[in-house]
């Protein structure tokens, strides 16, 4: 919303500066978000008296003009087709920048006149976009002074940011309002006598359905206006209307644009020639369309409310008139429309028509239902004034929305709910200066006045006087401790999630954050992609459907990062990924790719690609971090089908998924264009069991023992389809008091192995607890070893 | 006689003649081995007078002695300058570079929400979650957002199938739906009626549809709620006071409370701290200008009582603030969309080390 500092001062009497206003619209809740001054551009121009102007002696087009500046008079040479004796330009002393063209000007001589300054054109000022010849200032201007002044341009142009709750501060009476109720200056009434009508009014309103005081239109209100004149409106309303951005059309229109800027009263004006017979307010029928005045035809439907005479549709309700009803320059019978739309209404219809006006954007919010009444006076008033002609009798239709209520004040309910102390003669002061009719003196009753929509209870009632009383009243006041010391912040399982972020962090690899979402074919690739995933309305193809998986994403970064010629990315990302739609199906993941060499070639050894096991070894490292019982944990393959089939695995604690791991899928990695192998991993953070409460937090009793571990090589030949962890499980079950690890150390196939077989070599430490072991009792744990190894897996001991 | 002097002045010559531990040896074995000179004068004794046996073998003794000493003084010497010339030849050039490890890094948006867990834990909140995908009912409805308030227009929703009872479906504009979530819980519930105080905090990921140089489709808050009996917008004020200065490490860091409007409290604050501008460089702190980086407010009643809780019973305050907009303030971050572009350059410039683990007593950043 955008008004200028005299534009306000026509509604607020007030001493106030401008860095004043400035401020306290900002503590008002109307947040200043700019403040122009176009007199700031103008510095320096200054009203120039032609004093003489003859024409060049070596120029046809050129004159030379003597300047009077009100400081001396200086000759210029000017080609405006217009320049001539006796007129008052806009002049531009040397030195100038002229904004228009980027022009800094020197003195100089012109085909052998001396030229010293400028006599400037609209377009040359920015002003506008007549560049025909000079700007011919009225006589009256005085020679020497400031050219803002001269054309009224010193009037620096406020922008504020409304809330969508403040429908009366779309209109510049409704932010004096607010500034006079916090005591910077006083309101002005605004003039909006009744003027009689001299004629009955050939057009009149109706309903076409029961007008209530919750139809789309509950009342309307209009008149008739005959002999008026258009044409453009006077200088000082094409100006107002400039200012704000605004583009003057005629006299009738600006002056619906006025209303609406200034009392936040929206109007139509049609040109009545052009309907026939009476207007009715009415949904819109199946089939009906309109041109509007954008120029754009819109096809309606019953949802819609419309202003239509006995043939066809003119208007689309509290939205936009139609073309061909519009007024013209010529038009000089005019009906005038003063109606209240129903907000949520005009909401819908203007969403679903895809239509933006001023008028929408006020209806929908909430214009005051009154105005229906006092807005015909004031437009009847300005059309008279700035037109001529006379005006009908009023017409109307309808019934006046409910808008009157109250509501009960408390007198602590300021300080309990704000901390504030406000006095409670203030209390009620407030409310009244912004329109409020108060009773009582502590409970206050308050009756809210017709343009505030939004107060609908008590906490309205508080935040009125506290935000005019001042928001900087608030004490600030710490909150009161609840215990002596801090508590956790995150419960166990949601303190996994910065577990597993370090522990992948303190692994050398990169935390990435990445959308949410992806593309369809990505998420069905890896077993998502359900319907009830897809966005209805995503903002492009690539981010359409909500991810099954953390991985694509990181793959698609990996590769980003590759195609940058940043090598060897290693990126992890703990976040979520959708099963389905449900809360449940929501599940907390810490997700990672390595890509290309987990070693790169350096002087002290070879390269080393990244393989299935650098995947395993973070899947492991983030799961013993969160405090889950990796020891109890299987590791074996069975992962899904976006992992290379033979070298990926899950981690399972009995039946349940702790997290897969291995090589990418090479069709995976080729459709990323990364090339070289992929390791990637995905920890499900919510599959481990959560820690048991405990009463302590002393850990089971360390027992060491006194005597020496002692350790002893198998080389066992199994079929190569059996895995190591089931041979090495077998082996530690062997005897498990005696048996503190086993290990794998060597894995053969090849000359000396037969076909289909491998050589697993395992490394297992006896640690004995009272002695020394003696020669048989190894041997017998030694033979015991070999066999539950050979029951488990069918190897037998190599050669 | 003379044989005791010549064998002495021979033995330590040739001791000294040693160039290495071998020769050394090999001298040694000379003097003092089974058939060695040294030795030799020993076998003698038995031959001599018993009167000239004493005098002899103590002279051969000193002898000994004395060509011992020489030796362990040169096997010394020897050793030291063999593990001299041992350690020359074992010479590497230090300047190489360390095995190749890489340094991994924790991104800005997770070490933020850390900070926050630990300024908030301080003041007795705790870690709230709730889901992305969302029904319209907790993201709207139970926040005083009716179906047609214009105020669903303030945020541009990303909307999924609706559920089979046609519930519509959506991705949380803000991470306001858990205050419903959490206030809904009967067990918040009874910890109130017991007169307890709800304090929580809510980060997480929030949508809307929205890409451009400042907004992104995907973006970071953090909620934050209190409810009780007694909470009032002194507190709230304090508490935002305390954590913004916590957070940006300012002790006198100017906090501004403006009024402004959110359907989900009431009064509603949008709230700015302190900055100046320097040749385009932001600096936060006590200046001339202002930085809005808030909303906030009383929770509704309306919300309170959507809720299952009585408004005239409890009340207290919510605010909202986007974690990646703090994250860019306190760190220099220009551009949010680098945020989540996975740009290794990035990511090592701007992350954090694994090791920094915020917290208020061991220091929150470097």
């Amino acid at each position: 919303m955008k008004f200028t500092l005299s534009w306000l001062k026509e509604h607020l009497d007030t001493d106030a500066s401008l860095a004043e206003i400035r401020d306290r619209l900002t503590m008002l809740g109307l947040e200043v978000e700019g403040i122009t001054n176009p007199a700031e551009t103008l510095k320096g121009f200054i009203v120039g008296y032609v004093v003489e102007a003859v024409q060049h002696p070596n120029a046809d087009r050129l004159r030379v003009c003597k300047v009077d500046t009100g400081a001396g008079v200086v000759q210029v040479v000017c080609g405006a087709p217009n320049a001539r004796t006796g007129m008052k330009g806009i002049f531009a002393p040397t030195g100038s920048y002229i904004p228009g063209t980027g022009i800094t000007l020197k003195a100089s001589k012109i085909r052998g006149e001396e030229s010293n300054g400028m006599l400037c054109s609209s377009r040359e000022l920015q002003l506008g976009d007549d560049h025909s010849g000079i700007i011919d200032l009225p006589t009256e201007a005085k020679t020497g002074a400031s050219a803002a002044e001269a054309l009224g341009l010193d009037d620096p142009v406020i922008e504020i940011k409304v809330t969508p709750n403040r429908a009366d501060c779309l209109g510049v009476h409704g932010i004096a309002r607010d500034l006079a109720a916090s005591g910077l200056g006083t309101l002005k009434p605004f003039k909006a006598e009744r003027i009689a009508g001299t004629f009955q009014s050939p057009i009149r309103w109706t309903h076409g359905y029961e007008a209530r005081p919750d139809s789309p239109c509950p009342i309307v209100l209009g008149r008739y206006f005959r002999g008026v004149k258009n044409g453009p409106s006077p200088d000082w309303l094409q100006r107002r209307l400039k200012a704000i951005g605004l583009r003057p059309i005629s006299a009738l229109v600006d002056i619906t644009n006025l209303v609406t800027f200034d009392l936040n009263r929206p109007l139509h004006v049609f040109d009545a020639t052009k309907l026939n017979g009476d207007l009715v307010m009415r949904q819109a029928r199946e089939g009906e369309k309109i041109l509007a005045l954008d120029g754009k035809t819109y096809a309606l439907d019953p949802a819609v409310a419309v202003i239509a005479d006995s043939r066809s549709v003119h208007g689309i309700g509290g939205i936009m008139g139609g073309e061909g009803t519009g007024v013209q320059d010529d038009t000089t019978e005019v009906f005038l429309e003063v109606a209240y739309f129903d907000p949520i209404r005009t909401a819908a219809s203007g969403r679903k028509l895809g239509i933006q006006s001023d008028a929408r954007y006020r209806f929908e919010r909430g214009i005051d239902p009154q105005s229906v009444q006092w807005g015909t006076d004031v437009a009847t008033r300005l059309i008279l004034e700035l037109c001529g002609g006379e005006a009908s009798e009023i017409v109307a239709s309808g019934v006046m929305p409910n808008w009157e209520r109250s509501y009960t004040l408390r007198p602590d309910r300021v300080k309990s709910l704000t901390a504030i102390d406000v006095p409670a003669k203030d209390t009620a002061d407030i409310l009244t200066r912004l329109g409020f009719t108060v009773s009582g003196t502590g409970p206050w009753t308050a009756a809210v006045p017709s343009w505030r929509p939004d107060i609908v209870g008590e906490a309205d009632l508080v935040e009125e006087v506290t935000r005019v009383y001042g928001f900087d009243r608030i004490p600030a006041v710490s909150l009161p401790a609840l215990s002596a010391t801090s508590k956790p912040v995150r419960d166990p399982l949601q303190r996994r999630v910065p577990l597993a972020r370090r522990a992948l962090a303190a692994r050398g690899m990169n935390e990435a954050v990445t959308w949410s979402f992806l593309p369809f074919k990505q998420a069905e690739r890896f077993g998502g992609g359900g319907a009830d995933l897809r966005l209805l309305n995503s903002i492009a193809a690539e981010l359409d459907t909500m991810r099954p998986s953390v991985l694509p994403n990181l793959i698609d970064a990996a590769a980003r990062n590759e195609a940058r010629g940043l090598h060897d990315p290693a990126l992890f990302e703990v976040g979520p990924q959708y099963k389905d739609a449900t809360p449940a199906g929501q599940l907390r993941v810490a997700a990672g790719v390595r890509h290309n060499m987990a070693v790169p070639r350096n002087w002290a050894g070879p390269a080393r690609p990244v393989d299935a096991f650098d995947a395993k070894a973070d899947a492991l490292a983030v799961l013993a971090a969160i405090g889950a019982p990796v020891e109890n944990m299987q590791a074996s393959a069975g992962a899904p089908d976006w992992y290379h089939p033979g070298r990926s695995g899950a981690v399972k604690l009995g039946d349940r998924v702790m997290a897969w791991f291995g090589e990418l899928h090479p069709e995976i990695a080729a459709a990323a264009d990364l090339k070289g192998p992929v390791a990637a991993f995905e920890v499900f953070l919510d599959a481990p069991p959560p820690p048991k409460a405990r009463a302590t937090k002393a850990r089971p009793r360390l027992v060491l023992s006194a005597f020496q571990p002692l350790e002893r090589d198998f080389a066992f030949l199994v079929d190569a389809t059996v895995e190591a962890e089931k041979l090495v499980r077998a082996a530690r079950n062997a005897d498990k008091t005696l048996i503190a690890a086993a290990r794998v150390f060597d894995v053969y196939a090849g000359k000396g192995v037969p076909e289909g077989k491998k050589s697993l070599a395992i490394a297992v430490t006896l640690q004995p607890m009272e002695r020394t072991l003696t020669d048989a009792e190894i041997e017998a744990v030694c033979n015991k070893i070999v066999a539950q190894v050979a029951k488990a897996t069918g190897a037998t001991l190599r050669g | 006689m003379d044989d005791l002097s010549t064998i002495r002045s021979e033995a330590l010559a040739a001791v000294a003649a040693a160039a290495d531990l071998s020769a050394l040896d090999a001298v040694r074995v000379a003097a003092l081995g089974k058939k060695g000179n040294v030795t030799g004068l020993m076998k003698t004794l038995g031959t001599l007078p018993p009167e000239q046996r004493k005098d002899f073998g103590a002279r051969v003794n000193q002898l000994k002695g004395e060509i011992e000493a020489a030796l362990e003084a040169r096997k010394a010497t020897l050793g030291a300058s063999a593990l001299a010339a041992k350690l020359a030849a074992e010479k590497v050039d230090i300047s190489l570079p360390a095995r190749p490890e890489s340094q991994g890094t924790l991104h800005p948006i997770g070490q933020v929400m850390d900070e926050l867990a630990a300024i908030f834990g301080e003041m007795g909140f705790t870690w709230a979650e709730g889901p992305d995908i969302e029904d319209d009912w907790h993201n709207f409805s139970a926040l005083n957002i009716p179906p047609d308030h214009p105020a669903r227009q303030m945020q541009d929703t990303f909307y999924l199938p609706s559920r089979a009872d046609g519930t519509p479906m959506v991705l949380r504009t803000h991470t306001s739906p858990v205050q419903a979530r959490t206030m809904l819980n009967k067990a918040v519930q009874q910890m109130l009626a017991n007169d307890g105080s709800l304090r929580i905090i809510v980060p997480g990921r929030t949508f809307r549809i929205d890409s451009d140089a400042t907004h992104t489709p995907m973006f970071h808050q953090v909620e934050g709620l209190v409810i009780d009996r007694t909470t009032h917008m002194g507190h709230l004020k304090g508490c935002l006071v305390d954590f913004c200065r916590a957070f940006f490490e300012v002790d006198d860091l100017p906090l501004r409370f403006r009024p402004s409007y959110f359907p989900f409290t009431e009064p509603s604050a949008e709230v700015d701290i302190g900055c100046s501008w320097k040749d385009g460089e932001l600096r936060i702190g006590a200046g001339d200008s202002w930085l809005e980086i808030l909303g906030s407010g009383m929770v509704h009643p309306n919300v309170i009582a959507n809720c299952g809780l009585d408004p005239a019973v409890y009340q207290g305050f919510a605010f909202g603030m986007g974690i990646d907009r703090i994250a860019m303030l306190k760190y220099g971050i220009p551009d949010l969309r680098s945020f989540f572009d996975s740009d290794l350059r990035w990511l090592r410039h701007y992350g954090f080390s694994a090791l920094e683990w915020p917290s208020l007593t061991q220091g929150l950043a470097r």
